[in-house]
């Protein structure tokens, strides 16, 4: 075993920020452990379960890395387990820190505690929650490809939808507009939060209560149930702040509130806010953006 | 369809962080007055496995759980809600295994109960999260495996699954013997047992085995330790806006938001 580290990429570091991120988290690592960064490309597009871990197992076992980091995203989540069991290796997700010794710190209990890990076992096979760690400053090494394999009888992906494509991903986003149940209907986030987001240049998203009710699609649900988000900014409009949805947004940088009930407890995760009816602030709040950035 | 649905019984999410304490020398949550359910996503994938069963007219649903005897009421009610047979592998230690150890027990618990087609497991539980279960029981069972699925149809002589992604949804087709983890939709909302069906669920047998029983020692640790746990604390003081009239507060609150925007 080295002491190198391999990333697995299934997006492009120079235009996707989850994958920049992984790529710093690979170079800070490679470097406490004394080895080299090694990176494995997976083309996302044609991407087939069985196929590309099979692929992606063979080049570990060739290069023998000390740690293999992935990104948050579907395909990386699914196979780090299964990648970690091939190589005789131990795995952990959704981690927020990596240490040389290979010890891991991720959230438990929906958010209400943190647990740091030991790996016993190498290598070392890790998904990262984007966003969390910096982007990258070296150049990346050439990546390594994975190769064409047939399928045989195995699970074949035979359409991929498009419902959010082209959209940046909840999980890279910067500024993040995102609305509860205090939002009251669909009007409201298509009316107000929606144009409020355009104007903040931040991705919508919404709490479980606001995706249970079919306001918004459940693609844009954040929280322990829904996608952990890491923004530098977090504006929750109508949000409670129940630990089940902080669970989501745990690593943003800042979050600030508009909400109607002082003692709610998402006042006491925010840096700050307003105690208002998001009614009567985010039409006012649009006029004054707009004013502001003519 | 022979089919098999792992479930978790785990402390109740739902409990207020105010409620929520630790044990600093089990490094687990304690228990208080929190109740014991049945964790959401192994509840959908019985949920799944249920409508599959309804629409492809037959098949067999077995529910298989590790943990403690408190396992019972969550099997039990699994049987009210209709699985066929539902079995315990009993936890007799007191030590939380990790999730190499708890594949490992479930692959061979699934040996001994049958040959199944499908396998199923909730995408990760509320309480560790480390959603583990599905892709290294695959791998204790060498099957493949799709994660994040919602949907399972047959079309043919092959499994249709409907699986949730980043972008959107992707349709998957697959032969059985697999294994599938589950996610959370609109449409595998975890039914409501019938009353008569919770009565009747109370006689069924229950099959329990111990880990003697099917002849496997694992070791809890093996795969991964928890170190550390504690409760971070993350409270922080909220500035309000300040100002006099609702006018004077939305001007500062959008000057904070350009500030902490066009600084990013």
């Amino acid at each position: 075993m080295s002491s190198d580290v391999a990333i697995v990429l299934f997006g492009n570091p120079a235009t996707d920020r989850a994958a920049s991120g992984l790529v710093g988290a690979g170079q800070q690592l490679a470097q406490q452990l004394g080895g080299s960064l090694h990176a494995i490309a997976v083309d996302a597009q044609t991407y087939q379960p069985e196929s590309a871990l099979t692929s992606i197992e063979t080049i570990c076992r060739e290069m023998a890395p000390r740690a293999i980091l992935l990104s948050n995203d579907t395909y990386s989540q699914e196979i780090t387990p299964r990648l970690a069991h091939r190589l005789g290796g131990s795995a952990a997700g959704d981690a927020v820190a990596i240490t040389p010794e290979l010890r891991v710190t991720r959230q438990v209990y929906g958010g209400k505690a943190q647990a740091v890990i030991q790996l016993k076992r190498t290598p070392a096979v890790v998904w990262l929650r984007s966003r969390t760690f910096a982007p990258s400053i070296l150049p990346l090494p050439a990546p390594r490809g994975e190769g064409a394999r047939s399928e045989g009888e195995g699970p074949r992906i035979v359409e991929r939808s498009s419902e959010a494509q082209g959209q940046a991903r909840l999980e890279d986003a910067r500024v993040i507009v995102a609305g509860g149940r205090g939002i009251g209907g669909p009007e409201g986030f298509a009316s107000e939060l929606q144009p409020l987001a355009l104007l903040l240049g931040a991705q919508l998203a919404a709490s479980r209560a606001a995706c249970d009710a079919g306001w918004v699609p459940p693609a844009l649900q954040v929280g322990q149930t829904g996608k952990k988000v890491a923004p530098d900014l977090y504006l929750a409009i109508g949000i409670t702040g129940a630990s089940q949805h902080m669970a989501g947004v745990s690593e943003a940088k800042q979050i600030a509130a508009i909400n109607i009930d002082r003692d709610a407890p998402i006042f006491k995760h925010c840096r700050f806010g307003i105690v208002e009816d998001y009614r009567k602030v985010v039409p006012l709040l649009r006029e004054k953006l707009s004013a502001m950035q003519r | 369809m022979n089919i098999l649905v792992c479930m978790k019984q785990i402390l109740d999410p739902e409990i207020p962080a105010r409620d929520f304490r630790i044990d600093a020398a089990r490094k687990e949550a304690e228990r208080g007055s929190a109740d014991l359910v049945a964790n959401i996503f192994c509840e959908n994938a019985l949920e799944t496995a249920l409508q599959f069963r309804e629409r492809s007219g037959g098949g067999r649903i077995t529910v298989l759980s590790y943990g403690a005897a408190s396992a019972e009421d969550m099997l039990r009610k699994a049987l009210a809600m209709k699985a066929d047979a539902a079995a315990l592998v009993l936890n007799e230690s007191d030590a939380q295994a990790d999730p190499l150890a708890v594949a490992q027990i479930l692959a061979a618990a699934a040996r001994k109960l049958g040959d199944f087609d499908l396998i199923l497991t909730g995408r990760e539980s509320g309480d560790w999260g480390a959603g583990q279960t599905g892709g290294l029981l695959a791998e204790e069972l060498q099957r493949p495996c799709v994660s994040f699925v919602d949907t399972v149809d047959v079309t043919g002589d092959k499994l249709r699954l409907r699986r949730q992604t980043d972008s959107g949804y992707e349709i998957v087709e697959a032969k059985p013997p697999i294994v599938l983890t589950i996610t959370n939709a609109e449409h595998n909302v975890p039914r409501i047992p019938k009353v008569r069906d919770v009565m009747t669920a109370h006689r069924q047998p229950l099959t329990t085995f111990t880990l003697a029983d099917l002849g496997v020692t694992v070791d809890p640790h093996a795969y991964y330790d928890v170190v550390e746990l504690a409760v971070p604390r993350t409270e922080t003081q909220c500035e309000l806006v300040p100002g006099d009239t609702l006018d004077q507060k939305v001007d500062a609150l959008a000057r904070r938001l350009v500030e902490v925007t066009s600084a990013l």
